[in-house]
C-alpha cells in the first residue's frame, strides 16, 4: 500500500515538474565535458529546464541516433557529422550552428616537458604519444595534419597510443603512460589557463579548423526545451564560458 | 571480407589467448590446489579475491592497472627499475592483465575437480609409498582431468573475448594490441558495418563451437 502511494508522489511530481519545466537530452561530444556541465548549469538556473547530459565519442553518437537514441540536441565535435544527420533527415534543417571552434594542444602531465614552440615533436625524446583515433576522432585527425604539416608525421607515427577519444586521449597523459599527447585545449584548460603540465597550443594554421557544431534531433522537433537549449549556447553566457575553456568563436 | 589488418588481429588474439592460457595454467593449478585442500583460514579471503573479475567492470580493472603499471605506480616503478620498462601499450603488459582478468575461469574449474577427488585416492597413493608431489602428478592430476580441460577452454575463450581491459590499457597498436574485439569496435565506430560484420559474425561462431565442444567432451553431471 504504501509502496504504491509513493509511486503515486513519485509519478504527480514528475508530471507536476514536466509542467513548469522540461527535460532535453543532450548528447556531448567528449572535449565539451567540462564547459557543458557548466553552461547546463547556468541553463537550469535561467530558464527552469534541465538538461540531461550523455558524454562521448562523437561517432558512437551518430550510429545510436541512426538506431532511435532519444537524444533531442546533439554538441559534435565536428561539423560533417551534424549536417550528413540532416541530410539524412535525422536533424532538424535550419537549426545548425557552430558552437566552438576546437583547439588542438600538445601536452604533458611532466611540467617542463613540452616547450612553448613544439620542437621536442622533432627530437623525438618521448616513447608514446597519445592521440585520439584519427578515423574516429576530428581532434586526431587535426592532430594527423599537425604532425603531416611539421614534416614529422612519419618519425612519429611509430610512437601513436591510439585512444578510442580525446577524453581517453588525455586519460593516457594524465596518468604518464604516455610522455606526451594531442588533446584537446578544453580539457588542460581551466579559467583561461593551462592548469598542469606543460603544453604548446598548437597553431590553428597547421590544421584544418575543428569547428564543432550543434544541431536539434528529430527527437527534439518542436520541443521548448530543445529550442531554449540552442538559444542559450549562443547567449553571451555560454559564450564566455566556452572562451574561458580555450575554445575559438 | 577481412583485410590484412583484421588477419592481424586475429594472430594476436590467438597468441594472446594461448600465451595467457599456458601461463594460467602453471599459475592457477597451485592456487587450485592449495583452495581445494587448505583448512587454513585465508581461504575464503584468497577465494574472494581469484574471484574478484568475475564481479567487477572490467574498466575498473583496467583503470587500476593502467595506474599501478605507470610511471607513478608500484608495478611501474618496479619494471622500470628492472630495466623492462612501462607496461602498458605493449603486449606483455596485456599478457599480465590478461591472467588477472582470466584467473577465476582457469582457477575455479581445477579447484573443482580438485576437491570433488577427496582424500581417499592421495591416501591410497600414499600408502603405495608415494610422496605428495608423485601423488599429485600421477594421482590428481588425471584424475582431474576433465578440470582442466574445461579451465583450459574457458581461459582461452574468456581471453579471446575480452574487451575493456584491452581498451582500457592497450593504446589500440597495431600487431601489438589491437586485438580482434578492439578491430571490431573500430569498424563500429567508423560505421564499418560490413568489416564488423565478419568479424563479429566470426567471433559468435568460434564461441559458439568452442562451448559445444566443451559440453560435449565433457558433459556436466558425469561428474568425477
Amino acid at each position: 500500500m504504501r509502496f504504491v502511494t509513493l509511486i503515486a508522489a513519485l509519478s504527480f511530481s514528475a508530471v507536476a515538474s514536466h509542467v513548469l519545466a522540461d527535460e532535453v537530452q543532450v548528447a556531448v561530444a567528449a572535449n565539451f565535458t567540462a564547459p557543458m556541465k557548466q553552461i547546463a548549469a547556468d541553463f537550469e538556473k535561467d530558464t527552469g529546464h534541465k538538461a540531461q547530459l550523455a558524454f562521448g565519442a562523437t561517432g558512437k553518437f551518430y550510429a545510436q541516433i541512426k538506431n532511435g537514441a532519444p537524444f533531442a540536441v546533439l554538441l559534435s565535435a565536428d561539423d560533417s557529422t551534424p549536417a550528413k544527420l540532416e541530410t539524412e533527415g535525422a536533424a532538424v534543417a535550419g537549426t545548425r550552428f557552430t558552437y566552438a571552434i576546437g583547439r588542438l594542444v600538445l601536452w604533458s602531465a611532466k611540467p617542463g616537458f613540452v616547450d612553448e614552440k613544439g620542437e621536442m615533436l622533432k627530437k623525438g625524446e618521448f616513447k608514446y604519444i597519445a592521440i585520439a583515433n584519427p578515423k574516429l576522432a576530428p581532434y586526431g585527425a587535426a592532430a594527423v595534419e599537425a604532425l603531416t604539416a611539421l614534416k614529422v608525421l612519419d618519425s612519429v607515427q611509430p610512437k601513436f597510443v591510439q585512444a578510442e577519444n580525446i577524453a581517453q586521449a588525455h586519460q593516457f597523459v594524465a596518468t604518464g603512460n604516455a610522455e606526451i599527447g594531442f588533446v584537446a585545449l578544453s580539457q588542460v584548460m581551466k579559467d583561461g589557463k593551462i592548469g598542469a603540465g606543460s603544453a604548446w597550443v598548437v597553431p590553428a594554421n597547421l590544421h584544418q579548423p575543428i569547428k564543432q557544431d550543434a544541431v536539434i534531433l528529430a527527437n527534439g522537433k518542436g520541443k521548448p526545451a530543445a529550442e531554449a537549449l540552442m538559444k542559450f549556447l549562443q547567449g553571451d553566457k555560454a559564450k564566455a564560458v566556452i572562451k574561458s575553456y580555450g575554445y575559438d568563436l | 571480407m577481412l583485410t590484412a589488418a583484421d588477419f592481424g588481429a586475429i594472430w594476436l588474439t590467438i597468441k594472446l589467448a594461448a600465451i595467457v592460457t599456458l601461463i594460467l595454467l602453471l599459475v592457477g593449478t597451485p592456487i587450485a590446489w592449495w583452495l581445494a585442500r587448505t583448512r587454513s583460514w585465508w581461504k575464503g579471503p584468497v577465494g574472494a579475491v581469484v574471484a574478484l573479475p568475475i564481479v567487477l567492470p572490467p574498466t575498473v580493472l583496467g583503470f587500476y592497472l593502467l595506474l599501478v603499471m605507470g610511471p607513478n605506480g608500484a608495478v611501474g616503478q618496479f619494471t622500470q627499475w628492472a630495466g623492462i620498462g612501462l607496461l602498458p601499450f605493449t603486449f606483455w603488459g596485456l599478457v599480465i592483465a590478461s591472467v588477472f582478468y582470466s584467473l577465476p575461469f582457469v582457477v575455479q574449474p581445477i579447484q573443482n575437480a580438485f576437491e570433488a577427488l577427496g582424500d581417499r585416492p592421495l591416501e591410497a597413493a600414499a600408502t603405495l609409498g608415494a610422496r605428495p608431489i608423485d601423488a599429485f602428478f600421477s594421482v590428481a592430476v588425471p584424475l582431474a582431468k576433465p578440470g582442466f580441460l574445461t579451465a583450459s577452454v574457458l581461459g582461452f575463450a574468456h581471453t579471446v573475448g575480452e574487451f575493456g581491459v584491452v581498451l582500457m590499457i592497450g593504446g589500440n597498436i597495431p600487431d601489438k594490441t589491437r586485438v580482434v574485439s578492439v578491430q571490431i569496435y573500430d569498424h563500429v565506430e567508423a560505421l564499418e558495418y560490413t568489416q564488423a560484420h565478419w568479424l563479429a559474425g566470426g567471433m559468435v561462431i568460434f564461441s559458439f563451437l568452442v562451448l559445444l565442444a566443451l559440453y560435449t567432451l565433457n558433459p556436466t553431471g558425469k561428474k568425477k
